[in-house]
């Protein structure tokens, strides 16, 4: 048997499972239409530079002869202070947020699953270890670590996601470990134990991919409150900077001409405003679909 | 019970002393030259060197940690970049504001969220509880500095009726004598009987106290809903029921009582989310409290002062929590 065929056998049980997860979210309509909602900003994501007006507008051309213009047909969310066309600047800020968002959660799990697989399938001290390394972790009120991190790394989008993983381990770390305790005593988990199998192996290739099924719906779930944090971070002056059209930062620099030019602020919040909260219902949906007591068949 | 609490205390010293740590490895280890960082941007090779010597980073680590931690216990956060002065003096000077917010915010979501979860759960998957499910997690999902900005834009520049930000109105600040008894500008009003300034700060606390206010409130309805849906279905509710009780009496004494443990959980959780929330929120009003502290640190990159706000409210995040938790093991059913 490869390597390759090994791993998709291991990961069979997490894509079962997100397939059933898949099924039951789909009977709801409020969620139905979330995913929809999702489906649709990963096209604009993709498609940024196809769909966006003026796509030299996300980055570095000026336009001052039309700065501030309200909404017309021309610019639909109307301009910025250097004529900047906001709808495009907001198209291509879905594939910003979406990506730091994707890359800040992916080195998260990174740090956190292994250190959950050891703890929990290590057991002992180093288990104690890991656990109270988290309870510091997650002593800090959320988005305050990442704020002294990334102002300490210096301000860029890559310090933010960097800053975000290093404050959100921890999470996964916990959901992983309580997985993997269970996973422990299992049938197949002692066979390879007693044959010899090295506790490695054990721990990354039998224990680990049984837990990442939740882990990962979990982690779906954290999607929305990533890009919170970010825009957070962003309008702190800690995340993005200009020009980068990072929805956080187009928040920032409207505050200046905000109370003349209302959309300036309007359109970036609702994008933000949207994203966070369809993300927010497929979780809510999620989680009800897992808990067994609330899982309708 | 005693040996509950002491094993909690003994825990939160050695989250206390974690914290310090990451801190301090945030602060001296990570930065290629935390000299540099601390002794400020425009500073001279003269006072960076002064800088080490004064953090003592020529010395091993664990000397420099044993010093950082002496600092703490002193209370001695070193000394703002901008201002030259005392970190934790200028930190005392902007609690109390920051401290009106986050009350006002956590009596909102006491006295809103906890109801409206109860009513959520009672009629579950009626139009009401759907409204309300709705607007709870509308309420988390929104970035919350936006809507400090949307509130100005409609009730200040649109309709004129609250004021853009400030804790008073400048003609009362000019011309009127300001009590100052405790530093909470309301409570100090209210015990001098000065209702003119009284009125001024409530109409000027409105917009921030609504912006900081939406996110607790929205978290602790949905928490609450959650658990009274899983207390609705005990034995003993039921059993209430057929006792004859009043519907009224089974849920607002019988179940909200046992769900206690998590909600109050999770308003000390949502402090910390607010206190959080007024680092974004309180430099949009002008408001005079520790977010705007901050905020006006990292714009001038005053490393010392970032970190003092890291520090204090990492520290008064943990004993928080642990006061939450001790008040929760007092209550008999939680006990062991």
């Amino acid at each position: 048997m490869t390597q390759s065929t090994s791993f998709l056998r291991a990961v069979q049980p997490a894509v079962r499972e997100l397939k059933v997860t898949f099924f039951l979210l789909n009977r709801n309509l409020l969620q139905r239409i979330s995913m929809v909602i999702i489906l649709l900003l990963i096209l604009i994501a993709i498609f940024a530079p196809v769909i966006a007006p003026y796509p030299g507008h996300a980055i570095s051309d000026t336009n001052p002869k039309d700065k501030l213009l309200p909404p017309s047909s021309q610019y639909f969310f109307g301009t910025d202070e250097l004529g900047r066309d906001l709808f495009s600047r907001i198209l291509f800020g879905t594939r910003i947020s979406l990506r730091t968002a994707l890359l800040a959660v992916g080195l998260a799990l990174l740090i956190g699953a292994p250190l959950g697989a050891i703890a929990g399938g290590l057991g002992g001290i180093a288990d104690e270890i890991i656990m109270r390394l988290t309870d510091i972790f997650l002593s800090f009120p959320p988005l305050l670590l990442a704020i002294a991190i990334s102002s300490f790394l210096g301000p860029s989008l890559e310090n933010a996601i960097l800053a975000i993983a290093i404050s959100w381990w921890p999470w996964y770390t916990r959901i992983i470990r309580g997985q993997a305790v269970s996973i422990r005593e299992r049938q197949f988990v002692r066979a390879a134990r007693a044959i010899g199998t090295p506790l490695p192996k054990i721990i990354f290739s039998h224990i680990l991919p049984n837990t990442l099924a939740p882990v990962i719906v979990q982690a779906s779930m954290d999607i929305g409150g990533v890009i919170l944090t970010i825009a957070s971070l962003s309008f702190l002056g800690l995340g993005a900077q200009p020009p980068i059209p990072e929805w956080g930062l187009l928040i920032s620099s409207s505050r200046t001409y905000f109370l003349n030019a209302w959309w300036y602020s309007t359109f970036p919040g609702i994008a933000i405003f949207i994203t966070v909260m369809v993300f927010n219902l497929i979780g809510d949906g999620i989680r009800e679909v897992l808990d067994p007591r609330t899982r309708k068949f | 019970m005693t040996k509950f609490i002491l094993r909690r205390v003994l825990l939160g010293i050695i989250v206390l002393l974690g914290v310090a740590f990451i801190t301090f490895f945030v602060a001296r280890v990570v930065p290629s030259n935390p000299a540099a960082k601390w002794a400020g941007p425009r500073a001279n090779p003269e006072q960076i060197a002064k800088a080490t010597i004064e953090l003592g980073l020529d010395k091993p680590l664990v000397v420099q940690f044993g010093k950082y931690l002496m600092d703490l216990f002193r209370g001695n956060l070193g000394n703002s970049l901008r201002t030259r002065r005392p970190i934790t003096q200028e930190l005392l000077e902007s609690l109390p504001a920051t401290v009106e917010l986050v009350l006002l915010s956590t009596i909102a979501a006491v006295f809103i969220g906890i109801p409206l979860g109860v009513i959520s759960a009672k009629r579950k998957d009626k139009l009401i509880d759907h409204l309300s499910r709705l607007f709870s997690i509308g309420a988390v999902s929104l970035p919350t500095f936006w809507i400090g900005l949307i509130l100005q834009l409609v009730f200040f520049r649109i309709l004129d009726i609250f004021p853009m930000g400030g804790q008073l109105s400048t003609e009362i600040k000019i011309l009127m004598d300001i009590p100052k008894v405790t530093g909470f500008l309301i409570f100090d009003c209210l015990i001098t009987g000065n209702f003119t300034i009284l009125w001024d700060a409530l109409w000027h606390i409105v917009l921030p106290g609504i912006t900081i206010a939406l996110y607790p409130i929205g978290l602790v309805a949905r928490m609450t809903r959650s658990a009274m849906l899983e207390i609705l279905n005990e034995d003993y509710i039921t059993a209430a029921r057929s006792y004859g009780l009043k519907e009224r009496t089974v849920l607002w004494s019988y179940a909200l009582k046992n769900s206690i443990g998590p909600t109050s959980t999770v308003v000390a959780l949502s402090i910390g989310y607010t206190l959080v929330n007024t680092f974004l929120t309180e430099s949009i009003f002008t408001w005079p409290g520790i977010g705007s502290y901050i905020s006006s640190a990292v714009i001038g990159n005053d490393y010392p002062a970032i970190m003092g706000v890291t520090i204090f409210s990492a520290f008064s995040y943990v004993l928080l929590n642990l006061a939450a938790d001790i008040i929760i093991a007092l209550d008999p059913r939680v006990r062991t």
